[in-house]
């Protein structure tokens, strides 16, 4: 069993591409559920616009790299709208509901052959960011320790973080500010910021825009890192991974997400190397090959559950800041 | 800890158990598929059967390329069929007499059969025969939605669970059903009515040693509700690791002959089914009315504090509404599967319809639940005669959002504040 190459590959991921993109999705949905309590069950649908915003301004349209991101802000804070207006007025669950069928919608309509001249069906847009790898600095691969990135990878890595650390400063000077404290207070008993004389309403749809924005650069690092956009990768799943990685990290902490993506896919792509490495070996039979790109999902799931009972609060957060309630 | 893993592990081990005789071997694969082009354009959604003579039954669904593929046991000969009525209106086989073919293929190999195909005269059917038919398949799609969405709406009703593995409880009934028919050798009906009795047994022992645990503990509602979806993700790979990601049919009337009722054309499958879901609907509105459980339950669902301080025991009444409930949807998951085959993921596709058909009607009204469902699943297949087939349920779900804006409380919902 080849245990150097199963901890460089965990740890390449764990400070690489799906590390970056789910915590660009859950420093977005940190602001939503962890700061506002608001049950985002659509991130994915964030993330998809913007890709598909960048992705058809570019491929379709034929417009610049900068249009096409503005164009996929333009689409997340649009989608923000069309989802907050009906259903920030309701019951927690509503929202989720709402959102998570948006979501599906927005997955299905990328999907479908009606659309396939514009959004180019199940097999999606492909190689379309040629123009950002022009920028690249690095003119070899590079190695960070164990870690080992391509040429191109650490390009987008780099980008991503930088991106990850100026969004989180944003969110810090966010929640210090007496905005962040009424979005808190929101989370807490909308009913006395109500009373206050504040529009718990318009703070809302202003958090859902605000995360909605935030995690829509994921789709971006995730579009222009694959080179592709395939419509199922934004399914719900990957709303749950984003939860996932928030959780473990700790809601309502703003180096919760980071923490959180790092040690979730480090220890994600740890337990599958390992696995893999075991089925291939003949060390465990009741395990296909191909059946161990399932367990992850076990995992996931398994982890939401155990989270979620017994420590909430996951790695940095404080329980008594998240006791949400529905009714 | 020790007893939640202990019920995740006890629940693995009995599906283990079950179904691991079910899975097949897929070392190289062996496989047969194909393209189903006209013209220049894939078909897609087109049926196409699969069997030899050992008994192996399975189907595929041409995608929207118009692929598909079905991976067979061993090597061998084999039947290809292709079902002429799921052939979208305007194409026809190019020779209509070749609706099967006999192929053999070898260990690991991979055989392509081809059907030609070619337009059609457009089928004189007018609109209004169409959309005549369109009600008649949504109803019936609606009242198997309705079955599972009456589990949702009373678990929610009386507990404030939104649960979001409901779907899994259907994918449970259906791959169940599969289970005592296709291995155990069950004749059809026992397999179903035993898969609906395991259901409910499956929801049973989920609130018996698990919710009520959570409930007992406080756990708040929105940390139970992102519990629900960890344990939805968890089942649904369960599933697709135990069953493997294909598509199988019942043996027994898989490829069943449409009756013709004047001018709709319905298979005595889905009659039946539609029959049998009628009557279990009606059923269960009769006991929450009438029955004093019914009673109770509708006492929990009020005020649970005050249910309980008036002698009502309310752990009881829920773990029975959850038995109920899962029964119905393993239900649902048995008449869905009946038409549109088994596999790992299709509760979960039913997931958000169901959602949609009790927020519809109200979310927490078992009436309200089973009109909802109607409405959202005679929708779906009559918005098809306007949008194309693929987005229908885009439509369904695009209407609920709409709902949601206009009458949030659902249409038989009482207009409470529910912001």
């Amino acid at each position: 069993m080849d245990w150097s190459n199963v901890y460089s590959q965990a740890l390449t991921q764990g400070i690489g591409i799906q590390a970056v993109i789910f915590c660009l999705a859950a420093i977005g949905l940190n602001v939503q559920f962890g700061y506002t309590g608001l049950l985002n069950f659509g991130q994915s649908g964030f993330l998809a616009v913007a890709a598909y915003g960048l992705g058809v301004s570019i491929a379709y349209a034929g417009w610049s790299l900068w249009v096409g991101l503005l164009v996929g802000i333009a689409a997340a804070v649009l989608l923000a709208l069309l989802l907050g207006i009906p259903t920030l007025r309701l019951r927690a669950d509503y929202l989720a509901i709402v959102t998570i069928a948006a979501a599906e919608i927005l997955r299905l309509t990328f999907r479908s052959v009606t659309f396939d001249p514009i959004f180019g069906g199940s097999d999606g847009i492909n190689r379309f960011a040629d123009d950002f790898y022009r920028y690249n600095p690095y003119s070899g691969p590079v190695k960070i320790g164990p870690a080992d990135f391509s040429q191109n990878d650490m390009w987008i890595v780099t980008i991503g973080w930088i991106l990850v650390v100026i969004l989180s400063i944003i969110v810090f000077l966010l929640m210090r500010s007496p905005w962040g404290r009424v979005i808190k207070a929101i989370r807490e008993d909308e009913d006395a910021v109500r009373s206050l004389g504040k529009s718990v309403y318009s703070y809302k749809l202003q958090a859902l825009i605000i995360g909605g924005v935030m995690g829509c650069f994921g789709g971006f690092i995730a579009a222009i890192a694959l080179q592709s956009i395939q419509p199922d990768y934004y399914s719900t799943d990957l709303t749950f991974f984003a939860y996932a990685v928030l959780i473990l990290g700790g809601a309502a902490r703003v180096l919760g997400p980071i923490v959180g993506s790092v040690v979730f896919w480090f220890l994600l792509v740890l337990i599958d190397g390992a696995l893999a490495n075991a089925v291939s070996s003949g060390a465990i039979d009741f395990i296909r090959n191909d059946q161990v790109g399932q367990i992850r999902y076990w995992i996931l799931g398994i982890s939401l559950m155990l989270l979620m009972i017994y420590r909430p609060q996951g790695i940095l957060g404080d329980k008594k800041e998240l006791s949400l309630d529905a009714r | 800890m020790r007893r939640l893993l202990l019920g995740i592990s006890a629940v693995a081990l009995a599906l283990w158990a079950l179904l691991v005789g079910g899975a097949p071997a897929m070392a190289a694969d062996t496989t047969i598929g194909g393209v189903i082009k006209s013209d220049q354009e894939a078909v897609p959604g087109v049926t196409v059967n699969v069997s030899d003579e050992t008994g192996f039954v399975e189907n595929a669904i041409s995608d929207e390329k118009g692929r598909w593929r079905v991976v067979v046991p061993q090597a061998g000969t084999y039947t290809v069929l292709i079902e002429t009525d799921t052939l979208p209106p305007g194409v026809s086989l190019r020779d209509p007499d070749r609706t099967s073919v006999e192929v053999t293929v070898g260990e690991g190999q991979t055989k392509s059969v081809l059907f030609p195909t070619c337009d059609a005269p457009v089928s004189s059917t007018s609109k209004l025969d169409q959309a005549l038919q369109l009600t008649v398949d949504g109803f019936i799609f609606g009242l198997t939605i309705a079955l599972a969405a009456v589990g949702l709406s009373l678990i929610f009703g009386t507990t404030g669970l939104t649960n979001f593995s409901h779907g899994e409880l259907v994918t449970f009934g259906s791959l169940m059903a599969y289970f005592f028919s296709a291995i155990m050798g069950l004749p059809f009906i026992v397999a179903a009515a035993a898969a609906v009795f395991a259901g409910g047994l499956f929801g049973f022992l989920q609130d018996r040693f698990f919710w009520r645990w959570l409930r007992k503990r406080g756990t708040a509602l929105i940390a139970m509700l992102v519990v629900s979806i960890g344990l939805g993700i968890f089942l649904r790979y369960f599933y697709l690791f135990i069953f493997g990601g294909n598509t199988r049919q019942y043996a027994e009337y898989s490829g069943q002959a449409g009756l013709v009722l004047g001018p709709i054309v319905v298979t005595p499958k889905a009659l039946v089914g539609a029959i049998v879901a009628v009557v279990f609907l009606a059923a269960t509105v009769a006991w929450l009315r009438f029955t004093r459980m019914g009673k109770a339950s509708r006492a929990i669902a009020d005020n649970p504090a005050l249910a309980s301080a008036s002698g009502i025991d309310v752990n009881r009444v829920i773990s029975i509404i959850w038995a109920a409930g899962a029964g119905l949807a393993a239900l649902a998951g048995v008449i869905y599967s009946l038409s549109n085959g088994v596999s790992w993921i299709s509760g979960f596709g039913l997931l958000l319809l169901i959602f949609a058909g009790v927020t519809l009607g109200g979310l927490g009204t078992a009436i309200g639940a089973i009109v909802g469902s109607i409405i959202v699943g005679t929708m779906i297949q009559l918005s098809t005669l306007l949008i194309p087939s693929e987005l229908k349920n885009v439509g369904a779900l695009a209407v609920l959002i709409i709902i949601l804006m206009i009458r949030p409380q659902g249409i038989l919902g009482r207009s409470e504040r529910v912001g």
